[in-house]
């Protein structure tokens, strides 16, 4: 029962941050990084055109594994949340941690006058918050 | 024939200047005729306050040259409210109290800014005031987690910008309002417990301590 990290990729699918909080998974260069944040991106772009049943589709929002699960939380403005976990993880305590990290996000990144909407994200109290709730 | 010029007349077009009428009953008052005391406690949601704070700073910092000229146009900007944040107090001290006391000794005003302009800006005094001990004209106002500042992360290259050089703009304000010529800038001071700590210097010009000696 483990958060493993935490990915946020812009509207462009670009990675825009990225952060592991506990040992579990493999450590990647920053350019894997990019390039797994940017396949992930395809994927949901095209899962989200994708429905068996006819009308909308949301788009993947969690992604099993043997070892882990993917979180996905898609904002009304296109910015992804992607929360990586050990399977046993409940989805109920996830969704509610994604919308606090979504809401953390609002206030330290959007509200932050340094910070160029779509950019990296350079935010000390950004970490230090996520740090607090995540630990 | 008449000349076809005549319609752009002022005296004969029937397309006038008007002023606004007035509101028709029923709808609310537009801004500048809400009563002032009735508005006394009426708030404003930090999340609009901070968005429109970091706009501020982004539209200075893209016509400025380093830190310092950001520091002076923030100090500038807040200078404006300050102003104006004097006259609403003193109005609404009027109403409210029944001998408003003006203050004409330095200690007492700096305890007003302290308490009473902090209030009216942000909602609570400020934590605490102090006395430099090296020199006899400068005090110090010190707020641990100043509002407009809560969600601003300064970047490295920009280390040493305090953007609480607003409300620095704002108590030298008040102070040349009170007839206290200062100069007030803001410094960042982070503490382990309050990394937002922020001081207020205030630099008093020789003639305020002349008057206060000549006072005592």
């Amino acid at each position: 029962m483990a958060i493993f990290g935490l990915w946020v990729i812009n509207k462009a699918g670009g990675l825009v941050y990225q952060r592991n909080f506990a040992d579990g998974l493999a450590q990647l260069t920053s350019n894997e990084y990019l390039v797994l944040a940017g396949t992930l991106h395809g994927i949901h772009a095209i899962t989200s055109r994708l429905s068996p049943i006819p009308g909308q589709s949301s788009g993947a929002q969690v992604i099993e594994g043997e070892t882990f699960k993917i979180n996905v939380l898609l904002t009304l403005t296109g910015t992804k949340f992607i929360l990586l976990t050990s399977p046993a993880e409940p989805a109920s305590t996830i969704d509610v941690l994604l919308q606090k990290i979504y809401s953390i996000y609002a206030e330290k990144v959007m509200q932050n006058p340094f910070h160029t909407p779509e950019m990296p994200i350079r935010s000390e109290a950004f970490d230090v918050s996520l740090g607090a709730l995540i630990g | 024939m008449n000349s076809s010029v005549d319609h752009l007349s002022p005296t004969t077009s029937s397309a006038r200047f008007s002023l606004p009428s007035k509101p028709t009953p029923g709808l609310k008052p537009n801004i500048y005729e809400r009563n002032l005391n009735k508005t006394r406690l009426s708030e404003v949601s930090a999340a609009s306050l901070s968005f429109l704070f970091s706009e501020i700073v982004q539209y200075t910092q893209k016509r400025v040259s380093g830190i310092n000229d950001l520091e002076r146009r923030l100090n500038t900007l807040g200078y404006r409210v300050g102003t104006r944040v004097l006259e609403l107090t003193a109005y609404r001290a009027e109403f409210s109290s029944k001998a408003p006391k003006r203050e004409i000794r330095l200690l007492p005003a700096l305890m007003a800014i302290h308490t009473q302009v902090w209030r009216a800006v942000y909602g609570r005094p400020a934590d605490a005031i102090e006395k430099s001990v090296e020199n006899v004209d400068e005090y110090m106002i010190i707020d641990n987690d100043p509002l407009i500042e809560r969600h601003i992360s300064v970047p490295r290259d920009l280390s040493g910008l305090s953007c609480s050089s607003f409300s620095a703009g704002i108590v030298e304000a008040v102070l040349d309002g009170l007839g206290f010529p200062a100069r007030v800038t803001a410094h960042h001071t982070p503490t382990a417990t309050h990394p937002t700590r922020a001081t207020i210097l205030i630099k008093f010009e020789k003639s305020v301590l002349d008057r206060e000696d000549i006072l005592k």
